[in-house]
């Protein structure tokens, strides 16, 4: 028997009339401003345009408001709206080395031509509440220094720290090339997916989860002793080709936050010894999720570089790839708190009949025992 | 100002000047530069909402992969016999009016090219170079200073 289950239209809207309400909150304080939230929360802004994967500070603050704070439900109203925009064409690759920072440190020189910049930073701070912000005080302005040379300022292109290295061949080259790189949002992914799919997947990847796998790389699964050669965070201008026009314009500018780390190589029979690279690259400043993506890639490089599979999480792509993505993974976790009740049923309908089953052939039949 | 002494720019600089403007800042120093050039504006292309795919480099300096879209308003306008386009950050449809505006006016004889320039391209010009600045100057502020201590008998 099949039986259509119909309803709930005025229970839904109700619900959502409620969140409505909820969101609002108490009446007698002033509505969240998406510009208070864009400024005042830009952390959770920037999140929010990483793994929503469109860079949008005034859609990504608008998407936090309406999700409560909600930054996976957030993400996932970025994707959607994202799916209704044309796209109108495909950025040069930009040039992190051209960046504007705003801090830029490195673990592994002290004297970095351009020095240890260290930016506004949560580093060094004491992790102690501060009640003064509860209470709603001013702050003053940051401190700017006199800007003396454009060689010892922070404006104007840095050499990279992976450059000394090197120029003295004790980091493996990066390997170029300039071939279209291919697009997840366009093709389904397939395996192997290659190193170019692959950090297009982890820049958007769910930033706890990233995390979480960079941290099983350093306790031992698929251990590659990483160094944070650099961590640079500032703004980076976009150039793309305007085809009406026959040359390229910088269309907008976008700030991103870069992690190169220095891994070691043991060598093998064929090369001598040699640091090896991960990189992670991702949108807003989220440098916790640079450096994850940075191990990440390192991580699952190890058939390139000649390494064993040592069967670690971080090693195998397409877990990593297919288990990162926060929409696809909410989706089908949360999804099965939707009525499933013919499917239950029907599987009740199934254990009823092999528990009748079971203790029709249990019951011993008069005269066995006999 | 040294941006006025220099060469004037292409239309590649203040295209990418106009689409990188702060939408209330460049509305503000249109209306006070424009002499009523709208009126004879038609549109050849209404502003459309889109996005452009950012690539970057592994390790900043090798192969491209797509790093995520950013989102571009574009549109173009006809005024007289003169064409604008415009590609500009965000969604902000009224900005990338504007900008196409100024982007078929800047083409235009000297005085008007002139005009356009000096009250809207060199403040905007000057607005981002002044905010470069501020957050160098932040930076620099930020930058470790190491005192060596020196230990030992060679002291």
């Amino acid at each position: 028997m099949y039986v259509a289950v119909k309803g709930g239209e005025a229970a839904i809207d109700n619900a959502h009339r409620w969140l409505a309400d909820l969101r609002r909150g108490d009446r007698d304080l002033a509505p969240l401003q998406t510009q208070q939230v864009s400024e005042q929360l830009t952390l959770a802004t920037s999140r929010v345009m990483a793994e929503g994967a469109i860079y949008d500070r005034e859609l990504a603050a608008l998407a936090i408001k309406q999700a409560r704070g909600d930054l996976i439900e957030a993400i996932f109203l970025l994707r959607a709206y994202r799916t209704t925009l044309p796209r109108f064409g495909t950025s040069k690759p930009i040039d992190t080395g051209a960046m504007n920072c705003l801090r830029r440190i490195s673990a592994t020189f002290k004297d970095v031509p351009g020095g240890q910049v260290l930016g506004p930073t949560f580093d060094y701070t004491h992790r102690l509440l501060d009640f003064a912000l509860a209470a709603d005080g001013e702050v003053p302005a940051a401190l700017q220094a006199k800007l003396q040379s454009q060689a010892t300022s922070s404006t104007g292109r840095k050499p990279r720290i992976s450059d000394f290295l090197d120029d003295e061949g004790l980091l493996q080259p990066e390997p170029t090339g300039d071939a279209t790189p291919p697009d997840l949002t366009r093709e389904p992914v397939s395996f192997p997916a290659g190193r170019a799919l692959r950090l297009q997947a982890l820049t958007r990847s769910d930033e706890g989860f990233l995390l979480g796998l960079a941290y099983s790389t350093q306790r031992g699964y698929a251990r590659n002793h990483p160094f944070v050669g650099e961590l640079r965070i500032g703004v980076v201008a976009v150039e793309m080709e305007i085809p009406e026009l026959g040359f390229s314009i910088e269309i907008a500018e976008i700030e991103v936050s870069e992690c190169e780390t220095v891994n070691q190589f043991q060598g093998s029979k064929t090369e001598p010894a040699q640091f090896t690279r991960g990189y992670g690259l991702v949108f807003g400043q989220a440098e916790r999720k640079a450096i994850s993506m940075a191990l990440c890639d390192r991580a699952l490089r190890w058939e390139e570089l000649g390494e064993d599979n040592l069967g670690a999480p971080a090693q195998n792509e397409e877990f990593v790839i297919m288990h990162g993505d926060n929409i696809q993974a909410t989706g089908f976790v949360e999804h099965i708190k939707l009525p499933h009740y013919v499917d239950f049923q029907s599987e009740a309908e199934l254990v009823r009949r092999l528990r009748r089953m079971h203790a029709e052939d249990a019951t011993p039949s008069q005269g066995d025992t006999a | 100002m040294s941006e006025q002494a220099s060469a004037p720019p292409t239309r590649q600089q203040w295209m990418s000047v106009l689409a990188k403007a702060q939408p209330d800042r460049l509305l503000a120093l249109w209306e006070a530069a424009e002499r009523g050039e709208e009126r004879r504006m038609t549109w050849l292309r209404a502003p459309e909402i889109g996005t452009a795919m950012v690539q970057g480099r592994a390790g900043g300096t090798g192969a491209a992969f797509n790093l995520g879209e950013v989102s571009v308003t574009r549109c173009s306008v006809q005024i007289d016999a003169l064409v604008g386009h415009a590609y500009v950050q965000g969604r902000d449809k009224n900005k990338a009016r504007i900008a196409a505006l100024c982007d078929a006016l800047l083409q235009s004889e000297v005085e008007t090219a002139n005009r356009i320039h000096t009250g809207i391209i060199a403040p905007l010009e000057a607005d981002a170079e002044e905010k470069r600045t501020r957050t160098a100057a932040k930076a620099d502020a930020t930058k470790v200073e190491f005192y060596t201590l020196v230990r030992g008998e060679e002291a």
